[in-house]
């Protein structure tokens, strides 16, 4: 929990000597509060003020980075429940699981999925995250052998070990030794064995617990061997629970400053139906997990998660845009309608969604305006005559056009005269105010 | 030491409405919680989600959703039928698009048949949607408002342009009814308001907050009905206070992820698979935002959001 100018003042010395640069303690607390000054610039402060002032600055949920690489996957970090109030930091990551009990031929085809799985979407490269290896065959060797296979054929992916049994585990993590892997599986029977293993291959511990109040003491336990990277599971498998326990383990951590719940979550989905394996992703999307592992990893399941995973991590203050340029819709002929709208996402997708509705092939030219919706920009002196026309000259669409005729949004029926000034030899067609009548003005030309 | 479970208990509820009549009749909102917090309060009934049927057959939907109802999409009452019997349907939404101008353009006396055909031949609560043309809309949901009477049907939607003689007709009849405004919690608020001061009776509405799918603006949608639950919960906003419901598949059976072949973008993956998680995703998300009443089109993406409920309650 952040502590007020006021609360930090009390920890100081109060000499108002100025060595840190401040004119007095009180001057200098203010600026710990708002992050401007370290507290190491204080040369007399005590050993353990600075303990709890560590301690209380460092964010409510540890920021963690598994795998090595461009490809590493940042966690953690978060300050908010509800994406509307801040942005969501880290995106969850997708990991699909990989048994040990497969062949070598399985194990590589499921890891050039993996490296395969990137798409680009609205100019984010999106991607299956990491592979998690499971030890069902609760054999060492079997452990080892796939880890050899994962280690060779994904060797850029971020890798996940799943056993509860140290000799197993400590071979097949010293394989990801320099790429910061996670070992999952520390429990109450093995944790000292799993933390020794974590710390001498600087692995991210993952603790498995039967609940959260296991989940809590087990992570304090771990702190105290040395291990300061965890990822949490505290057991929940059905969906109901995981809401439950993500939501009360992000609680306590942002709002009751709870330290031993204060790491990133990872969520077991796995399901058999694929579809629903999907919709259980979603529900951890929206709430809170930092890691989701999934049985399969189908490419249609993939778009659905990675765009869902994009939206909700949005930041909500700055408005999604589009790409400036001249789209089309359908297969656009010569004589096909151009229109012109704003950047803004949404008035993008409506606007594209009606043409595309209509049926009729059309070119539309969408305007960078910062964002901002017609009316907004409008009113904001974006989306002018003297800017359209440049930005349609620019464009080259002239050249693409058999009848140079722009249709303008029906908000802006004002421009018009203006705009057919400024773009000699252009008729400007007013079209519809809004997009739902679209395809009735496209049908009655 | 113990972990302390760091438990909310809020001073609003919202509140439950009832749709249909006798034992098929079913039940959305009554929580005093956020969406599937049954660890800190009372969530007494699941989400419901309604079949998508209309007036008139669906020649522009993708095949995908299309194909399922071919042999009964030709006439709305085989339809609701199937809906009813073969697909185990909890409700149906009628959607009057054929009403359109632009489209059909029925007029409201061929509404009234179809919606009273429609009442005789199943039992199970219906929901009756406009075509979404405001003007048109007034003499079509009135007519058919008239013709419902007493069935404790939902009529929508209302909006801004036109709430008032609808909201008359839904009150004279005693059926519940839509009030949408566009993806914002003070327009959504304020046509409430403006509802319940005709004398509506405000536990009678379900909200819409306009609906967007999986990657066309949903995370709009998403907080909007986030803060709108909030409100209700935190604030005690009785304003705020009524069911959400998230109009999925009309959203989603638009869009380029759910029609265009794998031939085109084999990086997309299966099309029918594909469109079908495109609706379900949607209306998963939505329902964990706060969504209590669904309209949906695909039986597959239907049974996985139930199959989904039933891991949530």
């Amino acid at each position: 929990m952040a502590l007020s100018g006021v609360e930090i003042f009390k920890l100081l010395p109060k000499t108002n000597c100025k060595k840190c640069g401040s004119p007095t303690c009180l001057a200098f607390a203010m600026k710990l509060a708002q992050r401007q000054a370290s507290i190491d610039a204080c040369p007399d402060v005590s050993e353990e003020a600075k303990k709890i002032l560590g301690e209380a600055s460092a964010p409510p949920i540890r920021p963690i980075t598994f795998g090595a690489g461009e490809k590493a996957v940042k966690m953690g970090e978060e300050t908010v429940l509800f994406r509307h109030d801040k942005k969501f930091v880290n995106p969850s990551a997708f990991a699909v699981e990989i048994k040990d009990t497969l062949s070598e031929d399985e194990i590589a085809k499921i890891c050039q999925q993996v490296i395969d799985s990137e798409i680009d979407r609205v100019g984010q490269k999106l991607r299956i995250d990491a592979i998690m290896l499971s030890n069902v065959s609760g054999d060492a060797g079997k452990l080892e052998a796939a880890a050899k296979v994962i280690a060779a054929k994904a060797a850029v992916v971020p890798v996940i070990i799943s056993t509860t049994n140290p000799q197993a585990a400590e071979a097949a993590v010293k394989l990801f030794a320099d790429k910061r892997p996670i070992l999952y599986g520390a429990n109450t029977s093995n944790a000292d064995a799993m933390a020794a293993i974590a710390k001498a291959n600087k692995a991210v511990l993952g603790v498995a617990a039967n609940g959260l109040d296991e989940l809590s003491g087990l992570t304090e336990k771990i702190k105290g061997l040395g291990v300061a990277d965890m990822v949490l599971d505290s057991g929940a498998r059905k969906a109901k629970e995981i809401i439950a326990h993500n939501t009360l383990i992000r609680r306590a951590a942002i709002k009751k400053g709870d330290k031993t719940v204060g790491y990133p979550v990872i969520n077991f989905m796995q399901r058999q139906d694929s579809l629903l394996e999907g919709l259980l992703a979603s529900v951890g999307v929206a709430k809170y997990a930092s890691i989701i592992v999934m049985s399969s990893i189908e490419k249609w399941k993939n778009l659905a998660l990675f765009t869902l995973r994009q939206n909700i991590y949005t930041d909500p203050q700055v408005p999604m845009q589009v790409e400036q340029k001249i789209y089309h819709i359908g297969e656009p002929k010569p004589e096909s309608p151009l229109f012109i709208t704003t950047n803004f996402s949404l008035t993008y997708f409506i606007v594209s969604g009606e043409i595309e509705n209509s049926k009729v092939a059309s070119r539309l030219a969408v305007m960078d305006c910062e964002g901002l919706s017609v009316l907004t920009a409008w009113a904001a002196g974006k989306f002018t005559a003297s800017k359209i026309a440049q930005f349609i000259q620019e464009s080259g669409v002239e050249k693409d056009v058999a009848n140079k005729e722009l249709i303008l949004p029906g908000y802006v029926a004002i421009l018009s005269g203006a705009l057919e000034e400024k773009l000699p030899g252009w008729k400007i067609t007013v079209g519809p105010r809004e997009a739902n009548t679209i395809p009735a003005f496209l049908k009655t030309r | 030491m113990a972990f302390t479970e760091p438990k909310e208990t809020y001073s609003g509820k919202v509140y439950p409405v009832t749709i249909g009549t006798g034992d098929k009749a079913v039940t959305c909102g009554g929580e005093n919680v956020l969406p599937f917090h049954s660890f800190e309060g009372i969530t007494p009934s699941r989400p419901v989600i309604a079949i998508e049927i209309q007036d008139v057959p669906p020649a522009d939907w993708p095949d995908t959703v299309r194909k399922p109802y071919d042999a009964v999409s030709g006439d709305p009452v085989s339809w609701a039928t199937f809906c009813q019997d073969e697909l185990k349907a909890k409700a149906l939404a009628l959607r009057l698009v054929g009403t359109h101008p632009d489209r059909e353009n029925r007029s409201p006396a061929d509404a009234v048949k179809t919606v009273k055909d429609v009442l005789a031949a199943v039992q199970v609560p219906l929901i009756i949607l406009g075509s979404n043309h405001a003007e048109k809309d007034t003499s079509v949901l009135v007519a058919v408002a008239e013709a419902a009477k007493d069935k404790n049907c939902i009529i929508g939607k209302a909006q801004e342009a036109n709430y008032k003689t609808i909201a008359a007709a839904s009150m004279a009849n005693n059926h519940k009814l839509i009030a949408m405004s566009e993806l914002d919690i003070n327009l959504s608020k304020q046509l409430n308001i403006l509802i319940t001061q005709m004398g509506f009776d405000k536990e009678k509405i379900i909200t819409d907050p306009m609906c967007s799918a999986l990657g066309y603006g949903i995370e709009y949608t998403y907080s909007v009905m986030e803060r709108i639950r909030l409100a209700a919960l935190t604030q005690n906003d009785v304003t705020m206070q009524q069911p959400l419901l998230g109009d999925v598949g009309m959203y989603v059976w638009k869009i380029k992820e759910a029609s265009a072949p794998e031939a085109d973008l084999p990086q997309w993956g299966a099309l029918e698979e594909r469109g079908i998680a495109w609706e379900a995703e949607t209306a998963a998300a939505l329902m964990i935002a706060g969504a209590g009443l669904l309209i949906m089109r695909h039986p597959r993406a239907i049974k996985e959001v139930e199959n989904l409920i039933d891991e949530l309650v």
